[in-house]
């Protein structure tokens, strides 16, 4: 889904920017008069508010309800249910591969762009637009197509595509925090006092980077846990597939499932924004 | 690997540092042997795959049959799907766009509505459906409220949340906050000095809008609809933990070949119509990127 | 709430008369008499423009000169009608204009950010205001032509506005606003974007085309260069009020404030002692101007010009720096104290001297201006 591959990176970006932006005195108004308009806003945004909040209050409520009063026996049910803990731990394990081998791609892979070849920057701009040229539903025939037996067997070929689904916001958040400082001259100045590349590579680099990778690492792993359309058409029950494969059994805590999996992860998402987005503004004027 | 030091000062300009031509390339090598190997080879393999028969001879069949009866009409419910899906939160993202935009409360709305967008553009796939099978559902919160005022939601209105209407009322969820994100920063695009320009010459709103604005955000706007496209159609998770494969959607017909249910000698079939999502959205796709690229030509100055 | 005007309209029209250029004959005609009148605006706690009264006689330059934040644009904004004031009046031909909104007033207006719309060419742009007039098509673009030609601009008729320098938006821009026949013409900073070589040529391009049309005119700039060179008269702005309005020479030589002085040329402040009407410093004594509190211990401001230097052994300055500016060399030099002062003096008299010599300073101006210490 399209949405899954753009859409946190902008969220992430839309998140970050509002959090550390100081609000700007708008010292203007305009002669027309803000009456006219103001109505018509009003309405929008109430009638978005509804929409957006409606279903999860609907949601909330049926979650959390039992004979009519609150309960949080749908959220304690949840652990009870029947293959909770196997898919869960699968997607855990998957989210963890799937991050380990994106960050030792992508690190090393955009840092010699960034250093190295900084006019293959567009073309790599426009690689990533290419998991969303290619859904992950036709993805994933091809790979059962094509993967050998063995690979087959395992789950860990679905770590082995999500880190591709990854690519483009690993690649965007990794891109954006190596703007964010001068890289050359910190990998000179390394260079020059004596560091091979690998402890350039950690001790400069890494801490530099702090914020880009670990808004990259937040943005994969909400993916993985939230991918569906592979894990299902691979026939591996990762947390997700089991949330639908559990509705059969108990909708309620499928319901409350759903709804913890994304609070945790928009928490997680704004945590991460605020934290990550002020460390980088704080960094540039301090080393300014 | 110590620095060359003349004259105390260790001269960085002569030394290259060991990323010669060919060992720089071989650093990229990972990654393009990675993206060749897990991404190229499947989606090549697709595409080949869809003119082969079971038995692996060059054929027409697959793409003939993709063509036919219910996978025609797959691809017909998923683009009509996907317009109405693309177009309906274009404009209403828009128009929240627009209206957080030109609030003069800025400060605290926008960035509210912003941030939020940012969350629920995230929002997708399983965990969506159900809270939407929650409140519009067969026992859903509002169908009960509507039908103790006597209004049946799915009787009196066509509605189904499992159908047609149902998918694009849940895809709008995650469209629409996309769209604001999207469309913000070409608004923001929109110099505010163009609109006093326009105002002193002697322009109303509408020739502003007529003239100006509407020109130059035409592009991201046309934009930005396109992606919103590519994501509807390309979307399986939500529609198939909503409909259970029950409408016909190429993406849920692709996954149907997958779980074995496949008449024999059809087997490729799914490749094809996997090779017509390609074409569509690779063609959405460049569309896409030209307007950018027009839209990033009218915001230079 | 003090108000700063030029006075009677028989000093405005004697400003007029020693202005630089002479006023056209057409001016009455092409412009229009623009007058502020205690006119008042706050954003929240700040005061943008507190009680701005000055009118700009028809076919005149204003400029309005001033540091950052002192209000200047939005008294040009007020006029142009994006800005509502608080209070006062904004009158145009004796007209006030406070109600009538922005696209009524016919009014052009140039940009800082040249402000072109992207989507069409510079003949279009130019042709938009004639275009909501209702002008045809054939009819607003031989106009059109006319001005680019006159901002000598006919080539790039075609051209986009993301395919021409910033110089050239500029101009653009002026034929835009110019293309409407306005009765005033503002300028919001126009030349701030632009480098330095062609910010010159452009102001004069400017001022001659403004001077041809006879069209009144408010300039705004922090540039005091910009103001002194373009304008009939000058108002300096500090903190949403006129400190001074006149001619740019009056503004050199007789500035009415401190701030004024300093801001406009280059200022010395020396310690001096204020005494009856006289203020004591260098060893002179010379009648004063200057703010009712500063009095006995002051700062007294005097020009690089106003000062001589001698070669002196036993003198208790000494030459720190000497800056050769053609004609004239600026020598640094510190007096005994902690006073350092800029001295100007012709290259020949100051080829003699060289940093570390011992001189002596003295106050040439017959008249100083004075200010609280600080």
């Amino acid at each position: 889904m399209v949405a899954d591959v753009t859409a946190p990176e902008l969220g992430l970006r839309g998140i970050a920017t509002e959090l550390n932006t100081p609000p700007r005195t708008r010292a203007r108004s305009r002669a027309r008069s803000i009456g006219r308009g103001n109505v018509t806003h009003i309405i929008v945004l109430t009638l978005t508010a509804v929409y957006f909040l409606l279903p999860l209050y609907a949601a909330g409520k049926f979650a959390l309800t039992v004979d009519g009063h609150f309960s949080w026996a749908g959220l304690k049910g949840i652990s009870k249910q029947d293959g909770f803990k196997d898919a869960f731990v699968l997607s855990f394990k998957l989210a963890l591969v799937t991050t380990l081998i994106s960050l030792a791609l992508m690190v090393p892979t955009a840092v010699l762009v960034h250093l190295r070849f900084p006019n293959l920057r567009r073309f790599f701009d426009g690689l990533t637009l290419l998991p969303i040229v290619i859904p992950p539903v036709v993805l994933i025939v091809g790979v059962l197509q094509v993967a050998p037996q063995k690979l087959k067997g395992t789950p860990y070929l679905l770590a082995l595509e999500y880190v591709v689904l990854a690519m483009p916001f690993m690649y965007r958040s990794l891109d954006a925090g190596l703007r964010s400082f001068d890289l050359r001259t910190i990998v000179d100045a390394s260079r020059s006092l004596g560091g091979g590349w690998l402890s350039t590579l950690w001790h400069v680099l890494l801490p530099n980077l702090r914020s880009a990778v670990l808004s990259g690492v937040v943005l994969t792993v909400a993916l993985v846990l939230g991918e569906y359309t592979m894990a299902t058409l691979d026939q591996y029950t990762t947390f997700p597939v089991w949330i639908v494969y559990n509705d059969q059994s108990s909708s309620q805590t499928s319901v409350a499932a759903s709804l913890l999996a994304l609070l945790v992860t928009w928490l997680v998402l704004i945590i991460i924004a605020a934290f990550g987005g002020q460390r980088r503004g704080r960094g540039n004027r301090e080393e300014a | 690997m110590s620095a060359v030091v003349t004259d105390g000062a260790p001269r960085l300009a002569r030394r290259r540092p060991a990323l010669k031509g060919l060992g720089a390339a071989g650093g990229l090598l990972p990654f393009g042997a990675y993206v060749t190997i897990f991404l190229l080879v499947p989606a090549v393999a697709v595409v080949v795959g869809a003119f082969r028969s079971p038995t692996g001879q060059a054929t027409l069949h697959n793409l003939h049959l993709a063509t036919q009866s219910q996978y025609r009409k797959g691809y017909e419910t998923s683009i009509e799907l996907s317009i109405i899906a693309s177009v309906l939160p274009a404009i209403l993202g828009f128009l929240i766009a627009r209206s957080i935009h030109r609030a003069p409360a800025e400060s605290f709305l926008r960035r509210l509505v912003v941030s939020l967008s940012g969350v629920f553009a995230n929002f997708g796939g399983v965990p969506l459906a159900f809270l939407f099978i929650s409140t519009v559902g067969n026992t859903g919160l509002l169908t009960k409220w509507l039908s103790d005022i006597h209004f049946d939601l799915y009787g009196d209105t066509g509605f189904n949340l499992y159908g047609k209407s149902g998918v694009v009322l849940v895809y709008l969820y995650f469209q629409i906050p996309l769209m604001v994100l999207v469309i913000l920063p070409a608004l923001e695009g929109l110099t505010p000095s163009w609109r006093e320009a326009s105002d002193n010459l002697g322009g109303s709103t509408l020739d502003y809008w007529r003239h100006v604005g509407g020109p130059a955000l035409a592009p991201s706007v046309l934009g930005a609809t396109l992606l919103l496209f590519g994501s509807a159609f390309s979307a399986y998770a939500t529609a198939e933990a909503l409909t259970s494969g029950t409408i016909a959607l190429t993406p849920i017909q692709i996954g149907a070949f997958l779980n074995g249910n496949v008449l024999p000698g059809q087997e490729n079939v799914g490749k094809a119509l996997a090779t017509g999502m390609l074409l569509i959205i690779g063609a959405v796709m460049v569309v896409y990127v030209l307007l950018q690229r027009r839209a990033a030509k009218w915001s230079q100055t | 709430m003090t108000e700063v005007t030029t006075g009677s309209s028989a000093d405005r029209r004697t400003a007029a008369a020693t202005s630089p250029a002479p006023l056209i004959a057409t001016a009455a005609e092409g412009g229009a008499h623009v007058e502020f009148v205690g006119v008042t605006r706050s954003f929240g706690q700040t005061r943008a423009l507190d009680g701005l009264t000055v009118d700009i006689a028809p076919g005149e330059l204003l400029a309005l000169l001033g540091p950052s934040g002192c209000g200047k644009t939005t008294a040009l904004r007020v006029l142009a009608g994006f800005e509502h004031a608080d209070a006062g009046q904004v009158m145009v031909d004796g007209r006030d204009v406070i109600a009538v909104p922005a696209r009524k007033r016919d009014m052009g207006m140039v940009f800082q950010s040249y402000s072109l719309f992207p989507t069409m060419t510079a003949l279009d742009n130019v042709a938009y205001g004639l275009r909501l007039r209702k002008q045809s098509g054939p009819v607003r673009r031989h106009a059109a032509q006319e001005l680019l030609d006159m901002v000598g601009l006919a080539p790039q008729a075609k051209r986009y506005p993301h395919q021409m320098s910033g110089g050239q938006q500029q101009r653009v821009a002026l034929a835009r606003a110019l293309a409407i026949e306005p009765r005033v013409l503002l300028l919001d900073e126009p030349l701030s974007a632009l480098d330095a070589k062609v910010r010159i040529a452009l102001r004069d391009q400017i001022r001659a085309l403004q001077q041809r049309l006879g069209t009144t005119t408010l300039f705004v700039t922090h540039d005091q260069e910009e103001a002194l060179s373009m304008a009939d008269r000058v108002g300096v702005m500090r903190n949403g009020r006129l400190e001074q309005v006149a001619s740019p020479t009056e503004l050199y030589t007789q500035p009415a404030t401190p701030f004024v002085a300093e801001f406009v040329g280059t200022m010395n402040r020396i310690p001096g002692q204020t005494a009856d009407q006289q203020v004591m410093v260098l060893g002179s004594t010379v009648p004063f101007t200057g703010p009712p509190e500063a009095r006995g211990v002051v700062d007294v401001l005097v020009r690089p010009e106003g000062l001589a230097v001698t070669p002196d052994r036993n003198g208790d300055a000494i030459v720190t720096s000497h800056s050769f500016r053609g004609a004239v060399t600026r020598l640094g030099v510190q007096l005994s104290g902690d006073s350092a002062v800029w001295v100007d003096l012709s290259s020949d008299a100051a080829s003699t001297i060289t940093p570390g010599d011992p001189v002596r300073v003295t106050l040439t101006a017959t008249r100083v201006l004075v200010d609280v210490p600080q």
